[in-house]
């Protein structure tokens, strides 16, 4: 999916592949993905739950719970991620890259406010004075649109309205400059109205700061407004990636259609959305050749034996025995 | 909550339910009850009217001194007491004879034995006491004659001091293995449990018995204070650390434990500046509810004379003197020692349970 630019990727991921151990047996949660990222860019991974695209979000960060084991390769700046430990995966968490998770009230300490949140995060990394470390916290809380700042420092996070939280959370993750952020689900908690603000907000530290972006969502319509590339997540492997206007205007993979079908539309009139019919296969029992065959309308014979590879065409890519036809 | 207002920002959990608590009466009362005690402790060479070892074995078990105001033609006076002597009858039992012929009265702010005020501030004044040769017993005095009111609050620097170092040894201990424990998991977790569950084992009290065994019978008393300090936290730390270690568990699986790890928190300084922070609700609970637990632990041990000896005083150790059913037949006022005891752990268990109440508003409305 590299765009072919000549400059070197942020973040270079080969062959990613993500095992759990449990007690019915290996499963493999993310089967062999690759895709890389530059600077400013913003790769949308969209899925279905549990298609494994949250898990391939923790990985990049080394956040895998006990029991999971990845494969392949994470190099992010010449450095190769599953490699590192102690300082040096502390310094790449929190400098190098930032998260921002799907709910706010949960990934922040109830009981401490805002400002010790923010001023220990920056005592982690830096040597820096309690005083200038809540000056830069409230700095960083007035650039994420947080109304009164030096108040909201001293606030508990119950005391914060839901988007104030996920403001809070984003100030967080962007507070020591990361060059790459990781946002799972940033919006799905939060009201519509709220979200639309969040989305502009990310939209803005993009520009302002070269920000890369992964931006994990289900929600097709958030992946629309922010990303520059899109991936789409099946059982574990891409099934479609390319430009992101590309994939959603001329989808190739019958899943990838599908997925921009199950969208209500106002345009197309009385006609109701339609979903995919079936639901996500059981990790530990995919279905042999293509893993979304048993729900594919287009299904041949060749699907259910031979799983398909990642074809280029044009500016997108898709694992497809029939496809859509082009545009 | 809603920024629309310009709400008030930074109320803590914590101040939360500290507001709370000021609501509780129950609770509130056993609190200044505790400090009440915890403030004579300090100021016990000022309040007691003698030195916790100064003796008069001619007025063994004198019984509590009598406080008049009318002398023997009733007029009115100032509170005042008489001397008196003792003598035996022909049971050769002891007889107090009380001389009206010179009335002592009370003062205050008398020149008296001289102390320090918690090791530092020397004085040798005290808040009462009477002219010699009469003597002043509050509450009674011992085999050996020495004001009981005076030993009590000499007693109480040990007793209501060794809960507290006790439960601070405990539950640095606790917090610090058991948060590692449950957050770091994998065989550390397990090496630690099971180094618990051999502790917890062993029935406390023998434990306590086969701990103070290990060491010489005869130390100074400030040894012995330490050396059950550190028995009684070496006994009750495995407890809390299972608890703090399910706890930890628990909450390493929340997010904003992964968020600090994003942020690139060390493992410690996860456990310190987050999980303990989370268990503060009830660590203070569980703290105020076992701090009787290691004041009991003393009392036990000094009852059967192996914590703090004579001269030195604790409530266990005055305690001692009411464990025949003659002495308190006879010198029912030995008991003394017992109803501070009572009140104290009396009052730190309702200040528990008004803190518990405090920290979980669900729980107080679940309740009549």
């Amino acid at each position: 999916m590299n765009t072919g630019a000549p400059q070197a990727a942020l973040l270079e991921v080969r062959d990613l592949e993500i095992t759990f151990f449990s007690d019915r047996g290996a499963l493999t949660a993310v089967d062999g993905i690759s895709f890389s990222i530059g600077a400013g860019e913003t790769l949308g991974l969209v899925g279905e739950s549990g298609c494994g695209k949250s898990v391939t979000g923790a990985a990049l960060l080394k956040l895998l719970p006990r029991g999971a084991k990845a494969g392949g390769s994470i190099c992010y700046a010449g450095s190769e991620v599953t490699q590192l430990s102690g300082q040096a995966l502390q310094r790449f968490r929190g400098k190098e890259v930032g998260m921002v998770f799907q709910d706010p009230l949960s990934a922040l300490n109830p009981v401490l406010s805002i400002g010790e949140q923010m001023v220990e995060t920056l005592k982690a990394h830096e040597v820096v004075s309690s005083q200038s470390a809540r000056l830069r916290a409230q700095e960083v809380l007035d650039a994420v649109g947080m109304p009164d700042p030096s108040r909201v420092l001293s606030a508990y996070p119950h005391e914060l309205s839901g988007g104030m939280r996920q403001r809070a959370l984003i100030a967080m993750a962007i507070l020591l400059r990361p060059k790459l952020l990781i946002a799972d689900e940033p919006t799905t908690a939060l009201d519509v109205t709220v979200q639309a603000q969040i989305i502009e907000l990310l939209q803005r530290l993009r520009a302002e700061q070269r920000l890369a972006m992964i931006l994990i969502s289900h929600d097709l319509g958030v992946v629309a407004q922010l990303a520059d590339i899109v991936a789409v997540m099946y059982a574990g492997r891409f099934v479609e990636t390319g430009d992101m206007r590309a994939v959603f205007k001329h989808p190739r993979h019958p899943y990838t259609a599908g997925l921009l079908r199950s969208i209500p539309s106002l345009t197309r009139g009385a006609d109701l959305s339609q979903g995919i019919p079936g639901s996500v296969p059981d990790p530990l029992h995919l279905p042999l050749g293509c893993a979304f065959h048993p729900r594919c309308p287009r299904a041949i014979d060749q699907c259910p034996t031979v799983i398909p590879s990642l074809i280029a065409q044009g500016i997108t890519r898709f694992a497809c025995h029939n496809p859509e036809p082009g545009s | 909550m809603s920024a629309a207002n310009s709400a008030q920002y930074g109320f803590s959990p914590m101040r939360r339910a500290l507001r709370r608590l000021g609501r509780n009466p129950v609770a509130l009362a056993s609190a200044w009850l505790l400090a009440a005690f915890y403030l004579s402790a300090i100021a016990a060479g000022f309040l007691a009217p003698y030195h916790f070892d100064d003796e008069r074995r001619d007025l063994s078990y004198h019984p509590p001194t009598a406080l008049h105001v009318r002398d023997a033609a009733g007029a009115w006076h100032w509170p005042f007491v008489y001397t008196t002597s003792a003598s035996f009858d022909r049971f050769y039992r002891r007889q107090f004879a009380v001389d009206t012929a010179k009335q002592y009265p009370l003062r205050f702010w008398v020149k008296g034995s001289h102390y320090r005020i918690l090791g530092l501030v020397p004085s040798d004044r005290h808040l009462v006491g009477v002219d010699a040769p009469a003597r002043i017993y509050l509450l009674g005095a011992d085999a050996r004659g020495r004001d009981l009111l005076s030993r009590i609050l000499y007693g109480s620097q040990v007793s209501l001091s060794i809960g507290l170092a006790g439960v601070l040894i405990t539950f640095s201990l606790g917090l610090l293995i058991g948060g590692l424990a449950g957050y770091l998991g994998g065989w550390v977790d397990d090496v630690i449990m099971r180094l618990c569950e051999m502790l917890m084992m062993v029935p406390g009290f023998y434990l306590l018995l086969a701990l103070r065994a290990a060491f010489p019978p005869q130390l100074s008393s400030i040894a012995v204070y330490w050396l059950i300090v550190v028995i009684l936290s070496f006994i009750g730390w495995a407890g809390l650390a299972r608890v703090v270690r399910g706890m930890a568990a628990s909450l390493r699986e929340r997010e904003f434990v992964t968020a600090a790890k994003v942020a690139g928190c060390t493992p410690v300084g996860i456990v310190w500046g987050h999980l303990i922070p989370n268990m503060a609700s009830y660590t203070i609970i569980a703290a105020t509810l076992s701090v009787p637990g290691y004041m009991l632990g003393e009392t036990a041990l000094s009852l059967l004379g192996l914590g703090i000896q004579d001269p030195h005083a604790s409530w266990g150790n005055l305690l001692s003197e009411a464990m025949s059913i003659g002495q308190v037949q006879f010198h029912p006022w030995v008991l003394w020692p017992g109803a501070f005891i009572s009140a104290t752990v009396m009052a730190y268990n309702l200040l528990g349970d008004g803190l518990r109440d405090a920290f979980d508003p669900r729980l107080e409305a679940g309740r009549s």
